[in-house]
């Protein structure tokens, strides 16, 4: 029971990540994503000093808020003050993620909150973290429901926007030219970055995040060159990241969001190697793609 | 045929406040091919994308058809540069090309048995048939401009707005695009093209306008491309001017017409 909750949960936010994620490689942003999932934490901490809890809707408004800031900051640091695209993203989720940190730092004690838990997450704790109605009856793991229904969430997004995503990544003039808006698709994937950030970040942490957002769709990249084919191998690789990671944390009694994050980055090697297009000898985009 | 097609009153489009387009003014009649021509950084994309209301423009005001873009915008089709694009995405052809059905009211909606027919006749109408499922940085240069021609095709617009649409493509994919064009001028459509290469313009264009920052002429082609017309627009750059002007003193049209004529 306990294994199937680790598993589940990693497979929630894997799929999650992974299917926004795609999205995010293909638009060259994929470090956007990791700048928002660190910089959401001042967002979390005001949420939390502002709502004196840990409920899930406050912070979910906050990260999203925060999320589109970073996005704004960033485009507003490279289009207005001429900056790198890739200083801008430094500048602004370092300074973010440290505003968040100070927050702590400050409101120690009155935050159940540590820089330890943000980036590495409490999956262990997964199990415990029960919910329970008012009239007695088990629901299981809240964790499991929340990464549970932010997947369904995002899954919805995926389908229903497929084409508006896929459009204004793979062309957005053309796009802006039939009428259709790139800045709202830009947004709306910038605040699902940022609210399955948050959804994701209490149970897995920051760093499982950005791997899930960034490695499986980057596996999934050099095995098709399908669209629909690449959303489908993400899925699948981050479910087998989060199933063998979990048996690897199992064996070597280590940390379970590092064991996932190892799996995941295998799964890439594997790819790089025996890839059809060529594997390693074909000229290789993935180090300017996904890290650039 | 009076119908005019576009009509530009005092354009002026800045970048970081130098102009790049200067108090540009004409109008556009509907039912020919016409050639928008021009040095390199005289603002021909510019003039395309402030057409569609793609960048902002500081002063002047646009109609096609007599009407603002967004009153007639799905009876406009816009061709982007080549280079606007990653061409390692993974679409293939075919899915490039149906998204020339894609429209802001049914981006939510798969798309109708009617609309994936119209793509796949666009794809035959350009001669891809036979790549239609191949990912699109499989395709050569000439190849990958047809598969933006098709989605535009598919769009099904009265007026088309192509940026270099002949860049990089060989002597036949050439001919193969202006036959097209051909047709469509034929079928009524309106086709603006931003073209590069002097020696061929003349030939393929019914009417031409002169761009270079300001408008220098617009026009029917034999009175646009007139020497003094070309001087002025390439001024300076010599070694241009020279086989220009050896292109108006022909009497005849140039060889690559005739050929292009000769062809059953
Ligand atoms: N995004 C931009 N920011 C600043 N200046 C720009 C930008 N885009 C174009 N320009 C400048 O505007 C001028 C016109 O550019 P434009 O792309 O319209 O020229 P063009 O006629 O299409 O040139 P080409 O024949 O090379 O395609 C150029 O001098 C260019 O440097
Ligand atoms: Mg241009």
């Amino acid at each position: 029971m306990e294994a199937f909750c680790f598993i589940l949960t990693g497979s929630f936010v894997a799929l999650s990540c992974g299917l926004l994620g795609v999205f995010l490689i293909l638009r060259k942003m994929a470090m956007v994503g990791d700048a928002i999932s660190h910089a959401v934490l001042p967002g979390i901490v005001l949420a939390y000093l502002v709502s004196e809890s840990r409920d899930t809707i406050p912070m979910l408004l906050g990260a999203a808020a925060v999320g589109v800031l970073t996005t704004l900051l960033i485009e507003w640091l490279y289009s207005k003050a001429r900056l790198q695209m890739d200083a801008s993203i430094g500048i602004t989720f370092t300074w973010l993620f440290a505003i968040g940190i100070i927050l702590i730092s400050l409101y120690t004690g009155q935050v159940d909150l540590d820089q330890d838990c943000v980036l590495y997450g409490e999956i262990a704790y997964v199990p415990l973290d029960l919910w329970i109605l008012p009239n007695g009856k088990m629901l299981g793991p809240g964790p499991v429901w929340i990464t549970g229904g932010g997947f369904l969430l995002i899954l919805g997004l995926v389908i229903f926007g497929f084409r508006g995503f896929e459009i204004t990544t793979f062309n957005p003039e053309y796009a802006a030219a039939i009428g259709i808006s790139t800045v709202f698709w830009h947004y709306l994937l910038m605040s699902a970055v940022s609210i399955t950030t948050v959804i994701s970040f209490e149970s897995v942490g920051a760093i499982l995040v950005v791997a899930f957002l960034i490695v499986p769709p980057a596996t999934a990249y050099l095995l098709t060159d399908k669209l629909q084919h690449m959303l489908w191998l993400t899925a699948l690789f981050g479910v087998l990241s989060a199933f063998f990671g979990y048996y690897l944390a199992v064996a070597i009694d280590g940390s379970i969001a590092g064991a996932m994050s190892v799996v995941a980055g295998i799964f890439l090697t594997l790819a790089l190697l025996l890839s059809p297009k060529g594997g390693v000898l074909r000229k290789q985009k993935i180090p300017s793609r996904t890290v650039g | 045929m009076s119908l005019t097609a576009v009509e530009i009153h005092n354009l002026t489009v800045t970048y970081d406040r130098r102009p790049v387009l200067w108090d540009i003014d004409f109008s556009l009649p509907a039912g020919h091919l016409i050639g928008v021509v021009g040095p390199n950084g005289s603002g021909k994309t510019t003039l395309l994308k402030s057409i569609m209301q793609l960048i902002p423009s500081s002063s002047g005001y646009i109609r096609l058809f007599d009407q603002p873009l967004e009153e007639v915008r799905h009876r406009i089709s816009y061709v982007p540069q080549r280079e606007s694009v990653d061409w390692d995405f993974p679409v293939s052809v075919r899915q490039v090309v149906r998204m020339g059905r894609y429209r802001r009211g049914n981006l939510l909606r798969r798309l109708s048995a009617q609309d994936k027919a119209l793509a796949d006749h666009a794809i035959e109408q350009v001669g891809m048939t036979a790549f239609a499922d191949r990912q699109i940085s499989q395709l050569s240069g000439g190849q990958q401009q047809r598969v933006f021609i098709a989605r535009s095709l598919a769009q099904e617009a009265d007026l088309y707005f192509m940026d270099e649409p002949f860049a990089g493509v060989d002597a036949a994919s050439e001919d193969a695009i202006l036959k097209l064009l051909s047709s469509m001028k034929e079928a009524g459509k309106t086709v603006v093209i931003v073209h590069h290469d002097l020696q061929t313009a003349r030939s393929f264009f019914d009417w031409m306008v002169l761009l270079n920052t300001r408008l220098i002429k617009a026009g029917v082609t034999k009175e646009v491309f007139t020497s003094q017309n070309l001087q002025e627009a390439y001024g300076g750059q010599l070694t241009i001017l020279s086989q220009v002007s050896d292109l108006v003193q022909e009497k005849d049209f140039p060889i690559r017409e005739k050929q292009y004529r000769d062809k059953p």
